[in-house]
């Protein structure tokens, strides 16, 4: 039998509307895996079980009436630890946030909230979304569920991890230069970076704030349309959101993709790259190709300057976006008080963790006098450049196929001693948080040693619909994202 | 060797928008600490700066005003300092494509020449809170209030075009005057809604070399800069005359001591790290726009004051007094729409209303006589119910108690006595009270008049018409 905390949030929805399934069965399902898995994963910060269990009833007594918010009402959510959410701790995995509770919602809970989903937790993350492995959590690092000495990828490894463990069925990560595509490639989950500015980012702490976008993390493609479809929309409250309609995606699930032309970049298939991961990317391409697709050979030269011009444009709007941590207002604040001098640097010190400081220091670097020119406006441009390679390539195809990720998980502790190792881990998601463009990562299967592949699908902008459509009709053609990990919990 | 000063100044104002720069909370002057202020304003983790629409139109008739070119997209940057009255650790400026860039504004000398003054740039930013320093428990702590956090602040940068004290102040008045004729300040410096920052250097006069500038802050009415240009005029020139060299710095004011200082951070030391504030995207001023807003300019102070001499007939001086403030010139226009009688209602204002002004932040509107009040008055004279004298005595009454000078005049009686049988009954008692001057003025000597007009203006109190009165001595002792 099928236990609620297993369901898709669309099979879930025809559950609770035919009435064979209440929200509370479904919360406290989802509640009680939870309990049970959390001791071995570790995906959540926060578990909000009172709240959940109290807008579950909520959800049930106005579905009573005939009167639910939406055809999702009453299916649980997890949020990445970096959305604010009125009254629960909002930590962001630093030490900095660790009593910090938010007097607002962002407008994607606001949103979800209005359409009745529960959350259900926090999710655990690199602190401040910074890393790909969740290991640079101030409060323990989270287990992969398919491989539990392995990274579940990052920054927003604790959503993707929940999402695998079936500790939530649908969660909201967030992505600056892969931190929602490369765990979901990790934990064998779908993914989707959305186009920059279609998600409003009010409520979600800012990382770097020209690649920041929040997209949902789900059990399948159909259910990451339908989340896309509630958190879309242009906002008053964030001046880079844009003021574009907001297609129906889970309708654009036609699964048809005779004549799609999908596009193959070399340069995301370098002769270094993990032979399974290259293997598994050429047969999901393949089998399009045999349903009707045309492929079509792509050169995007300008890749290899994707990490080099990525982490210059992000820590230096990162440097600038944690100066507001110094425990004046809100947050920890230093033990030495003596003077403000030592308040700030106690606090700083204190607060945050070796990444996060790794980068404060890069990017303050970056944007110091002499060398602002030099680095940041020389990125910015780069960046164009990167904007209008991608322009040609979609004049040409209507998607780009290619790897999530150049390797499969790898150990805990294995990268964290050499940062720019881990940093290579974005190579082939960097490039669209540069461009602004949508990336699905989508399970592709796995490696002999039973290690997730993650296949990407880059859009252009505002192609959603396309990627989605085409993520789709590779779940038809394959179960790898029904398969579950062999996840022992005590019960 | 003589030595002229270069000036230039940083004028900083708070602009009237209702709500604060890049969020929606309430900007307003005074409040409990921390009374006005949001999560953005706080700079919460996760909150985004909006750009208040309110506050780049201010702006931009600001800039068109002083005939500003505009770019067709402006944008903001990051400016990052820490210091615990900026919640985000930095300010939200405009550092390399401000709002407007090369424009003048003309000062007007009192001899009657002009001379244009350069305006480098003007740029919006957001404003900081304040600290408020307390001994509690014997103990020193600091306290942050952010009410002012976040409020807009319009900072326009003078070229350094002054040259002397006289043109620092007249620039001051005008550049004052002309915000309050925008409506886009109140300009009140004590509440520090308007501030000037000054430049100075010296150089030998004659040469065009700029010598070594120096910059004062924390200067808090125009006085005070006045003396704070004075203090650096003097010292500067010592040290040129001395053969010394003169410092690049910031220097603070201060008041009491009436000197400046060197303030204590080190300028080389100090690197912004200006980037493109990515959270605001590029904003686009549309021609038609910005060509809307030129044309909704209020009529400002050169053509009021032209209009005043045109239209009005008043002499260039009193024009250009009653022109120079907005809402002088607003009273004076409304007194002459209620009356006209412009000489009249200018002479008033200049002579008596602009007197009980205390200093500069002190505004007409706030005295209790009103437009219509002083409007009234002006009849009363003209109909001849009252004469200057009671005139004045009637205007100090409407200063002291805010009431009409028409119900001051009934409730005192003091309507000028122009019924012929009241006057003659007071003019036989002054001919039979004084018979000899009556007989002097009767046999031909006009001194004696003068004498016997008083007696008659004092037994009626003031309130005859010295004219009527003239009338009847003449009739009673002269035919």
């Amino acid at each position: 039998m099928v236990e609620p905390y297993q369901l898709t949030a669309w099979e879930a929805a025809d559950l609770l509307a035919r009435k064979e399934l209440s929200s509370r069965e479904l919360t406290e399902s989802v509640l009680q895996r939870i309990e049970r898995t959390e001791p071995v994963i570790h995906a959540y910060q926060t578990v909000l079980r009172d709240s959940a269990l109290a807008a579950a009833d909520a959800i049930d007594e106005s579905r009573a009436h005939g009167e639910a918010p939406s055809r999702y009402a009453g299916v649980p959510l997890a949020l990445k630890d970096n959305m604010c959410m009125q009254g629960s701790p909002t930590t962001c995995s630093s030490r900095m946030l660790e009593s910090f509770v938010p007097p607002y919602d962002a407008t994607v809970v606001q949103k979800c909230m209005a359409a009745g989903l529960i959350p259900v937790g926090k999710t655990n993350m690199d602190e401040f979304a910074m890393g790909s492995s969740t290991e640079n959590s101030a409060f323990g690092r989270t287990m992969n569920p398919w491989d539990l000495d392995r990274v579940p990828g990052g920054s927003s490894g604790g959503s993707t991890a929940a999402v695998s463990a079936d500790e939530t069925i649908l969660s909201l990560g967030s992505d600056t230069g892969g931190s929602i595509r490369q765990p979901a490639a990790f934990c064998s989950v779908t993914g989707l970076k959305p186009t920059y500015g279609r998600v409003s980012r009010y409520g979600l702490v800012a990382f770097a704030s020209s690649l920041d976008q929040i997209g949902p993390i789900t059990k399948d493609v159909r259910d990451a349309a339908l989340l896309l479809q509630i958190i879309s929309g242009v906002d008053s409250m964030d001046s880079t959101s844009v003021n574009a309609p907001v297609p129906d995606y889970p309708a654009a699930l036609t699964g048809e993709i005779k004549g799609l032309r999908i596009g193959v970049p070399k340069e995301y298939f370098p002769a270094g790259l993990n032979a399974e991961i290259r293997g598994s990317v050429e047969k999901a391409v393949q089998l399009l190709k045999e349903q009707g697709a045309e492929v079509v050979e792509l050169s995007l030269p300008k890749t290899d300057y994707a990490i080099a011009t990525y982490y210059l444009i992000c820590t230096a709007e990162a440097s600038s976006n944690l100066a507001r941590y110094e425990g004046v207002v809100y947050g920890r604040r230093g033990a030495s008080q003596d003077n403000i001098l030592e308040m700030y640097m106690s606090t700083r010190s204190e607060g945050f963790g070796p990444e996060v400081k790794r980068r404060i220091m890069l990017g303050t670097y970056v944007l110091s006098a002499g060398f602002f020119e030099a680095y940041y406006r020389r990125a910015q441009k780069v960046r164009t450049l990167f904007r209008q390679e991608f322009e040609q390539a979609f004049k040409q195809v209507d998607v780009i196929m290619c790897p999530a990720t150049p390797s499969p998980p790898f150990k805990a502790g294995e990268k964290t001693d050499d940062p720019l190792e881990m940093y290579l881990s974005d190579v082939f998601t960097a490039p669209l948080n540069m461009a602004g463009l949508p990336g699905l990562v989508v399970p592709g299967g796995f490696s002999a040693s039973g290690l997730p592949i993650g296949v990407q699908f880059i859009g252009p902008v505002f192609g959603e619909e396309k990627i989605l459509n085409a993520g789709y009709a590779y779940q038809q053609l394959t179960d790898h994202h029904r398969q579950k990990p062999p996840l022992v919990v005590p019960s | 060797m003589n030595y002229e000063p270069v000036i230039g100044f940083e004028t900083h104002v708070e602009l009237a928008s209702r709500s604060k720069v890049f969020s929606s909370t309430r900007a307003e002057f005074g409040g409990q600490p921390n009374e006005y202020v949001n999560p953005v304003c706080l700079g919460l983790p996760g909150t985004l700066p909006v750009l208040n629409r309110v506050s780049m139109e201010m702006s931009l008739k600001a800039a068109l005003a002083m005939q500003c070119e505009i770019p067709e997209v402006t944008l903001f940057d990051r400016k990052h300092y820490y210091y615990p009255d900026l919640p985000k650790n930095y300010q939200i400026s405009q550092e390399y494509q401000p709002l407007a860039r090369h424009g003048r504004l003309n000062i007007v000398m009192p001899d009657g020449t002009e001379k244009t003054i350069g305006i480098h740039n003007i740029h919006l930013e957001e404003d900081a809170g304040k600290l408020i320093h307390e001994k509690r428990g014997g103990k020193w702590i600091s306290l942050v209030d952010l009410n002012r956090a976040g409020t807009s602040l319009l900072e326009i940068v003078s070229e350094p075009d002054l040259r002397s004290r006289e043109e620092a102040e007249i620039f001051m008045q005008t550049m004052r005057g002309l915000l309050r004729y925008l409506g886009v300040s109140d300009c009140k410096m004590q509440e520090g809604s308007l501030r000037f920052e000054l430049n100075i250097s010296m150089r030998p006069a004659g040469t065009t070399e700029y010598g070594t500038k120096v910059e004062v802050k924390n200067v808090g009415s125009i006085k005070a800069v006045l003396r704070a240009l004075d203090y650096e005029m003097e010292r500067q020139t010592e040290i040129l005359e001395e053969g010394g060299r003169v410092i690049q710095e910031t220097r603070l004011w201060d008041d009491d001591k009436g000197e400046t200082r060197p303030m204590r951070v080190k300028e080389g030391a100090k690197d912004y790290r200006y980037f493109p504030e990515p959270d605001l995207p590029p904003v686009r001023l549309e021609r038609d726009y910005i060509d809307r807003l030129r044309a909704e300019l209020p009529e400002l102070r050169d053509a009021k004051r032209k209009r005043y001499v045109e239209q009005y007939g008043l002499p260039e001086y009193d024009a250009g007094v009653l022109a120079a403030d907005k809402h002088v010139a607003d009273y004076f226009d409304e007194c002459c729409q209620a009356h006209n009688a412009p000489k009249a209602f200018s002479n008033w204002i200049m002579t008596y209303l602009l007197a009980e002004l205390k200093d500069e932040d002190s505004d007409i509107n706030d005295l209790p006589v009103k437009p219509a009040h002083l409007a009234e008055l002006v009849k009363l004279i003209d109909d001849k119910t009252i004469n200057q004298n009671l005139a004045k005595k009637v205007f100090k009454e409407m200063m002291e108690s805010g009431k009409t000078p028409g119900a001051i005049v009934k409730e005192q009686g003091l309507e000028v006595v122009s019924d012929a049988g009241a006057i003659e009954k007071f003019v036989d008692e002054v001919i039979a009270e004084n018979p000899g001057p009556a007989e002097e003025y009767a046999g031909g000597k006009d001194k004696a008049l003068n004498f016997l007009l008083g007696q008659v203006m004092r037994k009626s109190r003031g309130q005859a018409d010295p004219g009527a009165v003239q009338e009847i001595l003449n009739r009673k002792l002269r035919s």
